[in-house]
Parts: C-alpha cells; sequence; structure tokens
C-alpha cells in the first residue's frame, strides 16, 4: 500500500471497500457529510481512538473493538446510538486483506448493534510512523427524556451493579500479544451493551451512574466515581463475578483482576430498592447473565474504594497511575 | 552582711529538657529539693521542666548531680541548662507551681510496664489495692494509649470519667507521695470495672480474672481488653486449642506471641540472658524473641522456628491473671485477619465473637492503639523489630546539626506504615501501625497521624514521602503537602534505610564525612525507577551515591513474587543458568516440584518481560534460596516466613560450615552476584546434603559476598558502615557482617532504636528531608 498520487488506484480500492462491507443507505450518498434524521431527545456524541496490539485477539480484533467501544460509551450516557462514524490511519506497508478482516469485521459489529457507519476518512503514512492501522470512531446516539446519568451522581445509600464477570478483554490481549499459553483461551469480551442499557432504563429511568470499566478496570472506574460523586463505595470480593480461567490466568501473571480492562462490563449505580428488579432484566439479556450485585455506596469524605475480603478483611482499592507495581517491602 | 550571704547562697535557673513531663519529676525534684533543703520552686512549661533553686553552692552540686542520677525511671533528661538566677532573697520552702499552660514540646511519654512497688501492692491482702486490675503511679501505667489530648491531666485521658475517690485525692495531692499527680490513678473504690462476658454478652457473677484463668486451662479461646488493644489468648500447653486459634483468626503459620508469669517460667523453655531478661523486665515489657530450650510447649506456636517470642505481664490485669495459671498463655492480637487490633469493646464484641469463647473486659477506654512490641538481642545489643507499646512515641535525639532544620513530618512506608515528625534535635517516631493497604489500618494511620499533630501542636513546613508513586502513605502525603502549604521531599527508599540507622547514632561524638550503607532490603523504588532492594550507599542526610547492588533478577508477577518464593527460584535459577535452567536441576526434588508448576507461562513472563521487573531486591533472595530447599516453595503465609525459616534452619550450621562463593565485580559499580553460588547450591541438593547446611553456605556467602562489595567499593578501613533493611532483621546476618567487618577495621553502625525494616523508614525520610531543607552538608556526624 503506497500513499499519495502514485496510491490512487490504491485509494480507489480501500474507498471500494469500505463501501462495499459497510453499505447502508447514508454512507451510499457518498457525501462528504452524512445526512440522517434522528428520533426525538437530546443528542449524545462520543469519540474514541483506538490502537490496539494485537489487532486480531480471541474475541475480536480492532475492527470490532472500536464499533463496541464508542458504542458503549454513548451508551453509558444512558442514549441509544442511531449511527457511528469511522476515520482510519493507516501504516504503508499494511496487508489489505488484513484490513478488509478488520473491515469486515467493523461491519458485522456495527450490523450486529443495529447501528450504521455513515461516514468515514483513510489516511495512509509513512512506514514506521503508524502501528498498522488506527482507528478513530464517534457515536451519536439520542437521550431519552427523564433521564439523567452522570459519573458524578453517586450518593450513599445506593448500591453498586455489574453487568458480569471482570478482566476477560485485558487477559486475552496481554496472553495473545506476549503469547502466554493458559490451558484454556481467554476470549475478550468486546460487546455493545445499548442493548442492554435500553432494558435498564425502559424499566428504572432514575439509574444514577452508569460506566464501562475499560481501561484501569473496575478499580479505576469506581474511583473515578468516587471522586465524581464525592462518595466512597465498600465492595464484597466474593460478589465480584471473576471467570476462574481468568482468575487463574491473572494470579499466574500477577495481575489483580479488579484493575485489569474489559470492553462488554458495564457498571450500574442505583437505589438499593431497584437493584433486583434491575438483576433481574440485566439476567435476562445475554451480556448480562452473569450480572451481580457487588457493594455499596457510602458516605465518605476521603472517597476511598474498600473491598471486604473474603476472611473479614477491607482492602484499599487504591486509584493506581500506571500500572500496578510491587510494594510490599 | 548582705554581701556575705550572697557570697555563701547561691540563685540558680535550672531547664531539664528530655522526657521529663508525666513521670513524675517535678515531685522528684521536690522531694530531693526537701531532703537537701534546698528552697525555691519547680513548673512545667513549653520547654520542659523549670527548676529555681537557692542552696549553698556544695548543696546545689549534689541537687545537680543527685538530679542527673537520680531521676524516675521513666524519665530521660537529654538537656540540663544551669544560669545564675537574679533573684533577691530566696523563699523559704521548696515549692511545686501548677503549670497555667501544659503546651508539652517535651513529648508525651510510652506507656510502661507495672512497677516493683505497684506489683508488690496489688498482691499484698493487706493493702487496700490489693487485686486492683489497674493500679499504677508515677513510675508506671497507661500514658499515650489513654491520651486524648494534652496538656496531660486526668481530664484529657480516658480516665475522665472516674471521679477519684478521697483517698486517691489524697494521694493525687501529696508531693511526698509515689502517686502524686499520677494521672491514671485508680484503686477498688473509685476505677475502672473489670468483668467476664460470654459471647452471647451475658456477663459472669463469679471473679473475672479467675474465671478467665480457668476457662484457659479448660483449654478456651479467650479475648483480653489489654493496654494499647484487645488480645487473644489460650493456654501455650493446648496443641489444639491453638490450632483452633489459628483456624479461627486465618492465621495458619505466623509464630504466636507469649505470656509468661515471670523470668523464672521463660527459662524452662528459653535460653536467656542478662540483656534478654533487662529487655524482659524493663517499663517497655516488649515481646522478646529468644531460642527455644528446655521444655516444650505447643508445637504449633512457631513451627519450624527456633526461637519463642516471650513478653512478660505489662499491667496489673496481666500479673493476676498469670498468677492464677501454672503456664504461658498464648497472647496474640485481637484482631481479625488482616485487620488492626480491635480497641472497642463493641467492636471487639462484633468482631471477634466468632474467634473466642468469652472476654475478659474492661471499661477503661484505650484511645491509642498500641501493639505489643518486638525486639531481638543479639552480639550487636538489641533490635527493635516493632516498635510500638512501651516504646513509642519517646523522641529520638539527633545530631544538634539539625537544630534548625524545619518541622518535618515524614509519612513513612506501606506495608509497616507508621509516620515521624522532626522538630530539631528530636524526632518523635509514631508507633508501628501496620500494612496500610488495609482499610482499617489506612483508617487508624490517618486517624493516628492527626492526633499526633494536634498532641504535638505540630505543624509541618517539610512533608517526606518515599518514592514509590503508588504507596498510600505518599499519595496521603502529597495530598497533605498540598492541603499545608508544606514543602513536599521524596526520599528513596534505601536511603531513608540508610538514614534511619545513621540518626539513630547521629548524637553520638565523632567527625566524620560521609558514611558507607549496607542496606539489605525486600523492594524499593529505586532512583531509575527500577526495583531496588540490596544496595550498597555511600553518603550522609543530604545524599548518597548507589556505589553498589545485588544483580537484578526478574521478579516475575510482581507482587505476586513477594507471596510465592518459588517463581523468584525460577528468576534466580534462569539468570544463573539461563532459559533451560531446569534441565540443570537433574533429578533433584526440586525438579519434581518445578514440573507440576505452570512454569512455561512464567518462562514466557521472563523472557518477555510481562509484569516481570528487574530486581535487585535481597529478600526475593532468600526467598529463592528457601525454596530451593522446599521452604514455603508455593507460598509464605506472612512476610519473611521463608527467610525466617531459612534463619532457623542455618542457625546451629554456621560456625561448622563453609561459604558458598559469592561474587563482587566492578562493572563499573559494584555488582554481587549468585550465579556461583547457585552452581554450588544445585549440586549440594543432588548430592542430598542436609538442608541446614545449604542454608548455613548460604548466609556464610551472602556475608563474605557483602565484605568483599565493601572492600571492593573503596571503603578504607576504619569506614563507618551503617546496616540496615528489613533482611538485616535477620541475626546471623547482622551479627555475621558486623563482625566480619569490624575484624576488617570498620565500624559498624546498627539499628538499636527504630526498626531495621520499614518501620524505621519515616525517621530516615524525616532526617533526609530537614538535612535538604537545612543545607546541612556533610559531616553528619559530629
Ligand atoms: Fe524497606
Ligand atoms: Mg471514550
Ligand atoms: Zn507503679
Ligand atoms: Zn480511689
Amino acid at each position: 500500500m503506497t500513499h499519495g498520487g502514485g496510491g490512487r488506484a490504491m485509494a480507489v480500492l480501500i474507498k471500494d471497500l469500505f463501501y462495499r462491507h459497510l453499505k447502508n443507505p447514508v454512507l451510499d450518498q457518498a457525501h462528504d457529510a452524512a445526512v440522517f434524521d434522528i428520533p426525538p431527545g437530546r443528542l449524545v456524541i462520543s469519540t474514541d481512538a483506538h490502537v490496539v496490539s494485537p489487532l486480531f485477539f480471541p474475541g475480536g480484533d480492532i475492527g470490532s473493538l472500536s464499533v463496541h467501544g464508542t458504542l458503549n460509551d454513548v451508551a453509558m450516557a444512558g442514549a441509544q446510538p442511531v449511527s457511528l462514524t469511522a476515520s482510519f490511519i493507516l501504516e504503508e506497508g499494511f496487508p489489505l486483506a488484513d484490513l478488509e478482516r478488520i473491515v469486515m469485521s467493523m461491519a458485522q459489529a456495527s450490523s450486529q448493534a443495529g447501528v450504521p457507519v455513515v461516514s468515514g476518512d483513510t489516511k495512509v503514512v509513512e512506514k514506521g510512523k503508524g502501528d498498522g492501522v488506527f482507528i478513530t470512531t464517534t457515536g451519536v446516539g439520542v437521550l431519552p427524556e427523564g433521564v439523567a446519568i452522570s459519573p458524578g451522581a453517586a450518593q450513599a445509600g445506593q448500591v453498586v451493579l455489574l453487568s458480569g464477570p471482570i478482566g476477560d478483554h485485558g487477559v486475552a490481549i496481554l496472553s495473545k500479544r506476549e503469547n502466554l499459553e493458559f490451558e484454556t483461551e481467554i476470549r475478550s469480551d468486546s460487546a455493545a451493551l445499548h442493548g442492554l442499557v435500553e432494558n435498564m432504563i425502559s424499566a428504572v429511568p432514575d439509574i444514577s451512574v452508569l460506566r464501562d470499566p475499560t481501561r484501569g478496570g473496575l478499580a479505576t472506574a469506581l474511583n473515578e466515581i468516587a471522586h465524581a460523586s464525592g462518595v466512597g463505595f465498600v465492595l464484597q470480593e466474593k460478589e465480584i463475578p471473576v471467570r476462574p480461567d481468568v482468575r487463574a490466568a491473572c494470579e499466574l501473571l500477577g495481575l489483580d483482576p479488579l484493575y485489569v480492562a474489559n470492553e462488554g462490563k458495564l457498571i450500574c449505580i442505583c437505589e438499593a430498592a431497584d437493584a433486583t428488579r434491575l438483576l433481574d432484566i440485566a439476567h435476562a439479556h445475554p451480556l448480562g447473565r452473569e450480572a451481580a450485585r457487588i457493594g455499596e455506596v457510602v458516605e465518605d469524605g476521603d472517597r476511598m474504594v474498600v473491598m471486604q475480603t473474603d476472611f473479614g478483611g477491607a482492602r484499599v482499592v487504591d486509584w493506581l497511575s500506571g500500572e500496578q507495581l510491587p510494594r510490599i517491602c | 552582711s548582705p554581701n556575705r550571704l550572697q557570697v555563701i547562697w547561691m540563685g540558680k535557673r535550672i531547664l531539664v529538657k528530655g522526657l521529663v513531663q508525666g513521670v513524675g519529676f517535678r515531685p522528684f525534684v521536690w522531694r530531693l529539693a526537701r531532703e537537701l533543703g534546698v528552697t525555691g520552686h519547680v513548673f512545667n512549661d513549653g520547654a520542659g521542666v523549670q527548676i529555681e533553686v537557692y542552696a549553698r553552692s556544695e548543696t546545689l552540686d549534689t541537687f545537680l548531680v543527685r538530679l542527673k542520677t537520680e531521676c524516675p525511671i521513666l524519665a530521660r533528661i537529654d538537656l540540663i541548662d544551669v544560669s545564675s538566677c537574679q533573684n533577691k532573697s530566696p523563699p523559704g520552702l521548696f515549692r511545686i507551681i501548677h503549670s497555667e499552660d501544659g503546651h508539652v514540646s517535651t513529648g508525651v511519654v510510652p506507656d510502661a510496664a507495672t512497677c516493683p512497688a505497684c506489683l508488690a501492692e496489688i498482691m499484698d491482702p493487706a493493702n487496700r489495692r490489693y487485686g486492683h486490675p489497674f493500679s499504677n503511679c508515677t513510675h508506671c501505667g497507661p500514658r499515650l494509649s489513654i491520651l486524648r489530648h494534652i496538656p496531660y491531666d486526668r481530664a484529657s485521658t480516658t480516665m475522665s470519667v472516674f471521679p477519684m475517690c478521697s483517698a486517691c485525692r489524697l494521694e493525687y495531692e501529696n508531693p511526698a507521695d509515689r502517686r502524686f499527680h499520677a494521672q491514671p490513678i485508680a484503686c477498688p473504690d473509685c476505677g475502672p470495672d473489670i468483668w467476664y462476658e460470654n459471647t452471647d454478652r451475658s456477663i459472669s457473677k463469679r471473679d473475672p480474672i479467675k474465671t478467665a484463668a480457668s476457662n484457659l486451662k479448660a483449654g478456651k479461646i479467650l479475648t483480653i481488653k489489654g493496654l494499647g488493644g484487645f488480645q487473644i489468648a489460650v493456654d501455650a500447653g493446648n496443641e489444639k486449642a491453638i490450632a483452633e486459634l489459628r483456624k479461627r483468626k486465618h492465621r495458619p503459620d505466623k509464630p504466636l506471641a507469649l505470656m509468661a508469669r515471670d523470668l523464672d517460667q521463660i527459662r524452662d523453655y528459653c535460653r536467656l540472658n542478662s540483656d534478654e531478661a533487662t529487655l524482659l523486665a524493663g517499663s517497655a515489657a516488649p515481646i522478646v524473641l529468644l531460642q527455644k530450650f528446655g521444655q516444650n510447649l505447643a508445637q504449633n506456636i512457631a513451627d519450624g522456628q527456633d526461637s519463642l517470642g516471650f513478653m512478660l505481664p505489662g499491667t496489673p490485669l496481666h500479673h493476676l491473671l498469670m498468677a492464677e495459671l501454672q503456664r504461658p498463655i498464648v497472647l496474640t492480637s485481637g484482631n481479625l485477619s488482616d485487620n488492626p487490633q480491635e480497641i472497642g469493646n463493641e467492636g471487639a464484641r462484633r468482631q471477634l465473637a466468632g474467634i473466642v469463647d468469652g472476654f475478659l473486659m474492661h471499661d477503661r477506654e484505650i484511645y491509642n492503639r498500641l501493639d505489643d512490641s518486638v525486639v531481638r538481642s543479639d552480639r550487636a545489643g538489641p533490635a527493635v523489630l516493632r516498635r510500638a507499646r512501651g516504646l513509642a512515641p519517646a523522641s529520638i535525639r539527633l545530631s544538634p546539626k539539625l537544630a534548625d532544620a524545619p518541622r518535618v513530618l515524614a509519612m513513612g512506608g506501606e506495608l509497616k506504615g507508621s509516620f515521624c515528625m522532626l522538630n530539631g534535635q528530636d524526632a518523635v517516631l509514631s508507633q508501628h501501625i501496620g500494612d496500610l493497604e488495609n482499610a482499617k489500618t489506612f483508617a487508624d494511620y490517618k486517624r493516628m497521624l492527626k492526633h499526633y499533630l494536634e498532641l504535638y501542636r505540630f505543624e509541618p513546613e517539610v512533608i517526606a514521602v518515599d518514592c514509590h508513586p503508588q504507596y498510600l502513605s505518599t499519595v496521603y502525603g502529597e495530598q497533605l503537602a498540598d492541603e499545608q502549604g508544606a514543602d513536599l521531599v521524596r526520599v528513596q527508599h534505601h536511603h531513608a534505610h540508610f538514614a534511619a540507622c545513621l540518626a539513630e547514632h547521629s548524637d553520638t561524638s565523632g567527625s566524620i564525612e560521609t558514611v558507607h550503607g549496607i542496606i539489605l532490603d525486600g523492594l524499593g523504588w529505586g532512583d531509575d525507577d527500577t526495583v531496588w532492594g540490596g544496595e550498597l550507599l555511600k553518603g550522609g542526610f543530604s545524599g548518597f551515591e548507589r556505589l553498589g547492588h545485588f544483580k537484578p533478577v526478574p521478579l516475575p508477577g510482581g507482587a505476586a513474587a513477594i507471596r510465592e518464593p518459588w517463581r523468584n527460584l525460577a528468576a534466580h535459577l534462569f539468570d544463573a543458568f539461563g532459559p533451560n535452567y531446569r534441565d540443570r536441576l537433574g533429578g533433584t526434588q526440586l525438579s519434581k516440584a518445578f514440573a507440576e508448576m505452570p512454569v512455561s507461562v512464567l518462562d514466557q513472563m521472563m523472557l518477555t518481560g510481562v509484569n516481570t521487573p528487574a530486581s535487585s531486591s535481597a529478600g526475593r533472595l532468600f526467598d529463592a534460596v528457601a525454596a530451593a530447599l522446599g521452604i514455603c516453595f508455593h507460598r509464605q503465609s506472612f512476610e519473611g516466613q521463608a527467610a525466617m525459616l531459612l534463619e532457623s534452619l542455618a542457625r546451629s550450621h554456621v560456625e561448622t560450615q563453609i561459604a558458598y562463593p559469592v561474587t563482587a565485580s566492578l562493572q563499573p559499580a559494584v555488582l554481587l552476584s549468585f550465579g556461583e553460588m547457585w552452581l554450588e547450591l544445585v549440586t549440594d541438593l543432588k548430592r542430598n546434603i542436609p538442608i541446614e547446611q545449604i542454608a548455613a553456605r548460604f548466609h556464610l556467602g551472602l556475608i563474605d559476598g557483602l565484605a568483599k562489595a565493601v572492600q571492593l567499593s573503596g571503603a578504607r578501613p576504619p569506614e563507618t558502615i551503617v546496616l540496615s533493611g528489613g533482611v538485616f532483621q535477620n541475626a546471623i546476618l547482622r551479627d555475621g557482617v558486623s563482625r566480619k567487618l569490624q575484624r576488617d577495621g570498620h565500624n559498624v553502625l546498627t539499628h538499636h532504636i527504630a526498626p531495621a525494616n520499614d518501620g524505621g523508614l519515616a525517621l530516615g525520610q524525616a532526617v533526609i528531608a530537614a538535612a535538604i531543607s537545612t543545607d546541612v552538608q556533610v559531616p553528619i556526624l559530629d
């Protein structure tokens, strides 16, 4: 693949590849800007650049990830996404076959989610100036009336729900990248959560906080919420779902699953009285079958996240800058 | 004539500084003055104890001498400043003047074990305090544990809810009485109540102490409300009961402390020399680690260890209980899992009901949690392993060079949280608080920190933290510095260990420009953002150079390598023999042990560096060697377990074995590497050499290697060398390295006051921050 004038043919080829796989009426208008109708409500927009190594991993690839990641950011505002745009930065020499695989995966994720990619762009950079491919996606969504979800809305007395087991994505990526072979292959949980969110919100419109615990994991997401809301959290270790194979891999790697990334999980903070209903709804959805109530919001001027351990201890789940470093002397 | 009178009688103003308030110092001065016929007065103020005396000059000399030599046992005089007094005619009597403002800058006194006079009284059926569990006087009793705020008087303590009876009041107000101004004074009529409570909260009608004793004899597990926190007790001869306690407390292996009635009872089970006896019987009444010898107590008290931790009763309550028992008891902290020791009655009921069968309770509130202190003694003197009850918060006297230093608050480490306030020449190191990662401990640390700042009316100008960006103490220190507008100083971990040891000795004379230091430690954040641990440093308070270190070896899994010794063994063998290290193990047990572990993933982690920082740790080397001998191969259940077992194994063989080769080379820093050692160690394993001998050879090899490293680093005798870091809790190592370096002509300094482990870190951070902020350049010792 080349760029500039000499690569005109290639540019056409790439354009064709996108149109072919991501085909939908708005994209087919072939304007520089997409024009489409939106349902009534407030507009929500979110953009996210996706950089991942390796590009292909068990349970997904950068294509599906770039769709899910942005859809989830829109969904965590309580909104229903209606369309996506995508911008690709390709490194010169990137195999066309790999690109096609990524675009196909993106197309599949988009059609599964029911959210079309309505506009896109591609740039090619010199070899060595990129890392294969970077994808930036932007999602547009609509927020129903009466929904006011925000990371600053958690209140003492409320409870914390988690939609399923944590750590899958981070461990899957790391194992693939570093060639670590575990007994069973660990797959990323990458998935679009707006369907689950829609069900939850229509049952309980006054959910306070929704958050997808992506990079930095559950621990980081909860610390951010604790800070934004000026509250503390008390979690119950035994209630936090972690798949046995993920737990075993984390133990061996010396990683704390609380800090490992997820791409298809959400945290929901709601009134205690709504917890059972929301859990029932989650359990009925394919992405929330293992949803659990993992803790509660408490008053705490120090805004700490604390986890009650299985033996009655209580651990500070602190806000780490960067990766976990060994602390014990 | 008036002139002649002035020649014979002299007026002097005396200021006494040190630990001189709340220890019966003023009544002591009063009694001494009365005895010598000296007139004048004494009072406390912010600077210390102020005395004005009028006497003949020779009487005054006697007064000054006896002021020093006969001062109360809990007092410590740091300085006596005498100046001439311009007063007119001397008063006819000597009086104690009550302080208007009790502003205490001279320090809070540690809690002290029951003195012989009080002990005799509670054991004397004719005494009105016979059998009273809360008796105390100015020479003994609770201090920091019950102190809410200053000035230190009864109203400031948790004794404020017990109005004194008239008999106690008379003693309290009589300067000639041992209980003059003994703030926690109590008697059966007016003191706290004691009772025996069942787990269903019903209260036994029988004598509480006798009930507790008979239940202990029957193998029951009890909670006892001690001086600084709740304790859990069980008969030390009852293996089954101890096993049950371990199960209920989730404490599978960690050695348990013991309490004996008296020194003689300890001699039934341990060797006891005079230094150890002095430590045991001292006012701090710490746990003292002693070599097992003679009769056996239950095996599961300290399985695999060659020592036991004994303490003597430190309160009347403990004396009365032990007097009812024929054997020692296990006496461990009253907590669940990793939580801090309980101090409140209600908390203890809630948290400990599932662990114990009954409670020996009382209603004197514990305000400040104080764990039991732990001390060991060897040829190099006493070594404090945990500095808490009875030792903290006695101030530590520092170099006069620091007299003008700004006020520093040092935040300490992470696993053995404690903090330090430095004010000029005095450093107050808090008691051991514990592992800050435990939320309750961290909350306690913050509460205690605020409490100390209030007690000492201390406003820090500088806040010192460890360089580790993720220590909770670092993050909290950053926040405090921000809130209080204090300067923040980041101190490298091993420099802090180095300085802590040096600080202990900085008040003594000498004229040394810079000193060397061997810091043997677990893990600490290095200046180069790698993980350090076995370090050879040179410098002073205001700076250091890294002259050498252990060869960095992978730490596969980061913190997981701390818990699982086999990882460190794999890492060391990988480093010594390359990626195919397991082929070198032949048919050893080790080879089989590795075969059952997920070593291929571990190897891949080391090859690719996934969560595998390199570390020059000394602690992990001990873990690796222990694992090679099959000790804690898979996991250690408490910090230092593998190293402690390794030390115990080696002890009786260090005199007879030959050191393993440990290589010291210059490239360009001194590098201590262990490849040759592993080669020989693995050969020994293949030849089925007893593991005790291998353990001894390892210790000796390390001692030799360190001596070589010191030589290679350019240290020319007599060089002053400090030894610090948690690994120096190992007595074989501390003693061996000290003696080896001394034989080479060096002057060796070891820890006696602050722990060599991270419990002493805050002291080092404080002096470094003070020195940096005052531009105190070397020489640091003068
Ligand atoms: Fe350390
Ligand atoms: Mg985003
Ligand atoms: Zn006494
Ligand atoms: Zn009384």
